[in-house]
């Protein structure tokens, strides 16, 4: 018996919806075992269960041999199954500092002290940081910290929990390549101490680094295992989605007339100005790490930042938005970046959700029309493919990838001058992302198009050309028919001989 | 397995609206009396004012806020409208106009308190509600304001509450029977109505649901979220002081110590109108049927002779059982809500 963890025939529904549908997975002490399935697979049930917040409906988990079936999940983690969860602020307490963070497990364990001791408590959670590499002030609040830090901070607490089944649920979805890096040296350590460790993503760089044994799941049962060195990667994308994904095929198109100039912009203090112009019915994807400065240069297009120093101009005048408010008076949309804080109304269903910027087009005298809103959100779910009964379901009954089509659509129902997409294709299983990327190629003419991603396939897969950001200036520019892989991937991450030879 | 869910479904809909119409029923056959047009008025009259307050409430928690100064809002008005009439011999025009506008201030300025200068919505509110009790008692120096009162300066109040005014809390429409409706019910039906269309029918009540629901999702597809905050509670000012000029108007006098009862009455109303057709959000309708439950439930003990000192003990019963009914329940159910 080596399994650690053993799943059988697990079974849940939810109502007339049938989550997973007998399934069933072996865990062995230091094996890490990628669980890959598109949006709605049933991944985040499976997790759900085996850490104790939902009750199987048929089928058993054993953990050692044991029978294992957590009431709850101070049970899963008494148990040593330690799941980290992927919304980050499920994982960290924000409003208190980084070492009562890191030793909130010390603080809830029975027979530990009444009165607590800052200093040790401090010193204990500098040990901690300093073996995760996490390089921050303990004294520091959480909610001051950067998103990569706070989910470092999630994941470090997990091991405080000394876990031997460990669940990593896309931790890799807001790190930059660096941090995945010593997330993935971290994991390494682990898988030699002999933890057993299921990493859910389907990032295929991560997958590829870590993964040894791919298990796809579709539809709430496995529908593929791969587990014969070398990996059969593809194969596992094919199983994830039921179907082959063809390489994306596309002329890139140059564009027309300008539409949006930048002239002289400066985006921090220390950065280089740069002039950049977006035209017509072309698709430019600006990418780069996690605080290359992607986000405040939508925010400034958007009327939510300022840049330090430069001008914009739109359709050849002077654009100086002071607020979204007057950005999109003026026919520049954004679809922000993480839908569930910036974007979703969990209040709403889709209809609602999807025709929410533009209701004084739905209404006739201020009075809002469900036909008006009806007629247009269902030509979107037609073209996007959004996977549900009608436009009157709640937003909260769709899957992640379903959730972001409905927040892209929603900017594609009126004309505009400018798009910009921060992060489109967050937590968004590929197949969801070919059926986002495909409308806007489609729908690409008479508008500009920016894209603002942080993986490289994501900018190839969609954009003519790619612009690269490192640390608020640009440090490349590529046309994306035949670009040079090695000089893209030393700019992004900023290799110093790369950036001084590059083309600026 | 399915039909427990679909029962389920149908209680969280239903559920509560079914128990009011069992309550009337089980009232008019134990209670003689209670089945009839005067007895149903009543029933009316003396929500009428809450159920106004409660829908001004409604669109501060719509937004995500809460008004705890329309209690003192309405007594506010109480005091002003008596004491433009009374002191200052104002006609009834006047003192209704500047109730409203003195609403419609305090409304703007919770508004910009929350907006502008970032105070949480309970605490601006509180800070309202003391500023308030304490002003309305200054130009009085505490004292309640009658017809022929002596002033500080040794005169006698010369003004009296007009004839116009005491219409609007006293008079009675014809209505099947010869005066029957009275004016405070009328305008509370016509707040209702107006209120629920705002809410569920225009766009700018559905920004104002957005609003409540996720203000950064809002502000950024453009919706000018401060414009809608500091409107929800100009509503409710304006609400709330509507509720004072109609009381001031059934008194007749300017007392200083009613109204008291009004702001968590008005608060309870909005609250158990969450449990209102499962909506599980603030909603008018809900308001609406929430004051009513409260005022059948009173009228129908108070006729079977329940002490008045178990009121209040009633209302807190109902809008717990409401609130775990909203909460507990709808959260089982795990779906979104409807729209």
């Amino acid at each position: 018996m080596t399994d650690v963890f053993a799943i059988r025939g697990l079974k849940k529904s939810f109502g007339r919806v049938n989550v997973l549908l007998g399934f069933d997975l072996d865990m062995r002490p230091g094996e890490v075992v990628v669980l890959m399935g598109a949006n709605g697979a049933g991944k985040s049930t499976l997790v759900k269960i085996m850490c104790g917040s939902f009750r199987a409906d048929a089928g058993q988990m054993t953990l050692n041999g044991k029978p294992y079936a957590p009431p709850n999940a101070a049970a899963a983690l008494s148990h040593g199954v330690v799941t980290v969860h992927q919304s980050i602020d499920d994982g960290v307490i924000p409003d208190l500092d980084v070492a009562t963070n890191l030793m909130l497990s010390r603080l809830t364990e029975p027979g530990a002290r009444l009165m607590l001791r800052d200093k040790v408590l401090r010193k204990e959670a500098q040990a901690v940081a300093a073996s995760m590499g996490l390089n921050v002030d303990v004294r520091q609040r959480v909610s001051d910290l950067g998103v990569a830090d706070r989910q470092m901070i999630a994941i470090a607490r997990a091991m405080a929990y000394s876990p031997k089944v460990l669940i990593l649920d896309e931790p890799t979805s807001s790190l930059s390549a660096v941090e995945a890096d010593r997330l993935f040296a971290l994991i390494d350590r682990l898988r030699a101490q002999g933890v057993a460790i299921l990493y859910i993503s389907h990032r295929m760089s991560d997958i590829r680094r870590i993964a040894d044994r791919i298990i796809c799941m579709r539809d709430g049962a496995i529908s593929g295992v791969f587990d014969k060195a070398p990996l059969d990667y593809d194969g596992a994308v094919s199983a994830m989605l039921g179907r082959k994904i063809t390489q994306v095929d596309f002329e890139p198109q140059s564009g027309m007339a300008p539409v949006l100039e930048l002239q002289n912009m400066t985006l921090r203090a220390n950065s280089r100005p740069f002039d950049l112009a977006f035209a017509d019915g072309e698709i430019v994807a600006i990418t780069g790490l996690l605080g290359s400065g992607k986000s405040e240069f939508a925010d400034i297009v958007f009327g939510l930042g300022k840049p330090r120093s430069g001008q914009m101009l739109l359709s050849g005048k002077p654009y100086q938005p002071r607020s979204p408010v007057q950005a999109i008076a003026a026919g520049v949309f954004m679809s922000s970046k993480d839908r569930a804080s910036n974007a979703v109304i969990p209040a709403f269903d889709i209809d609602n959700n999807m025709t929410l910027p533009f209701f004084v087009k739905f209404s006739r005298l201020s009075l809002l029309s469900k036909k008006l809103q009806k007629r247009a959100t269902e030509n979107i779910i037609k073209q996007l493919g959004i996977v549900c009964r009608s436009g009157k379901d709640a937003i909260g009954t769709l899957s992640g990838g379903n959730q972001q089509k409905v927040m892209i659509g929603r900017w594609l129902l009126a004309d505009c001058k400018v798009l910009l997409l921060d992060e489109p294709f967050q937590g968004v299983d590929i197949g969801a992302r070919r059926d986002i990327g495909r409308h806007i190629r489609k729908t690409a003419i008479k508008r500009a198009t920016l894209i603002f991603v942080s993986e490289l396939d994501e900018a190839l897969e969609i954009a003519d050309r790619i612009i690269v950001l490192h640390e608020g200036s640009v440090v490349g520019e590529h046309l994306n028919a035949k670009v040079d892989m090695n000089s893209l991937v030393a700019q992004v991450s900023g290799t110093p001989r790369e950036i001084s030879m590059a083309n600026l | 397995m399915m039909k427990h869910e679909k029962l389920l479904t149908f209680a969280i809909r239903f559920g509560f609206l079914l128990l009011l119409a069992g309550l009337a029923i089980y009232f008019s056959i134990a209670a003689s009396g209670f089945a009839s047009p005067k007895s149903a008025v009543f029933i009316l009259q003396s929500v009428a004012i809450t159920g106004i307050l409660a829908l001004g409430v409604t669109c501060t928690l719509v937004v995500g806020g809460f008004d705890l100064s329309i209690g003192s809002v309405a007594t506010s008005a109480l005091m002003l409208s008596a004491y433009s009439m009374v002191i200052l011999e104002q006609s009834a025009f006047t003192a209704v106009c500047l109730c409203l506008a003195m609403g419609a201030l305090v409304g703007l300025v919770n508004g910009l308190l929350i907006v502008k200068f970032r105070v949480p919505d309970l605490l601006a509110t509180l800070g309202m509600m003391f500023l308030l009790i304490g002003l309305q008692r200054i130009p009085t120096q505490g004292n309640s304001i009658a017809t022929g009162m002596s002033l500080p300066n040794g005169n006698v109040a010369e003004g009296t509450f007009s004839s116009a005014f005491l219409w609007l809390g006293r008079h009675r429409f014809d209505m099947f029977i010869e005066d029957l409706l009275p004016v405070p019910v009328v305008v509370f039906i016509v707040a209702c109505v107006l209120i629920w269309v705002f809410l569920e029918l225009t766009r700018h009540g559905r920004i104002m649901y957005a609003v409540g629901s996720n203000e950064r999702a809002a502000a950024l597809v453009g919706a000018n979220v401060n414009r809608y905050k500091i409107a929800a509670y100009m509503i409710s000012g304006v609400m709330a002081s509507i509720g004072g000029i109609l009381l001031a108007a059934r008194l007749g006098r300017g007392d200083i110590a009613s109204g008291n009862n009004l702001l968590l009455d008005s608060v309870a109303a909005a609250l158990i109108g969450f449990a209102v057709l499962g909506a599980a959000r603030p909603n008018a309708f809900g308001t609406a049927m929430g004051a009513l439950f409260v005022g059948i439930l009173l009228q129908g003990l108070t006729m079977m002779n329940a002490p008045y000192y178990t009121q209040d003990f009633v209302k807190g019963v109902v809008l717990v059982g409401a609130l775990v009914f909203t909460f507990y329940l709808s959260a089982k159910r795990g779906t979104g809500h409807k729209t």
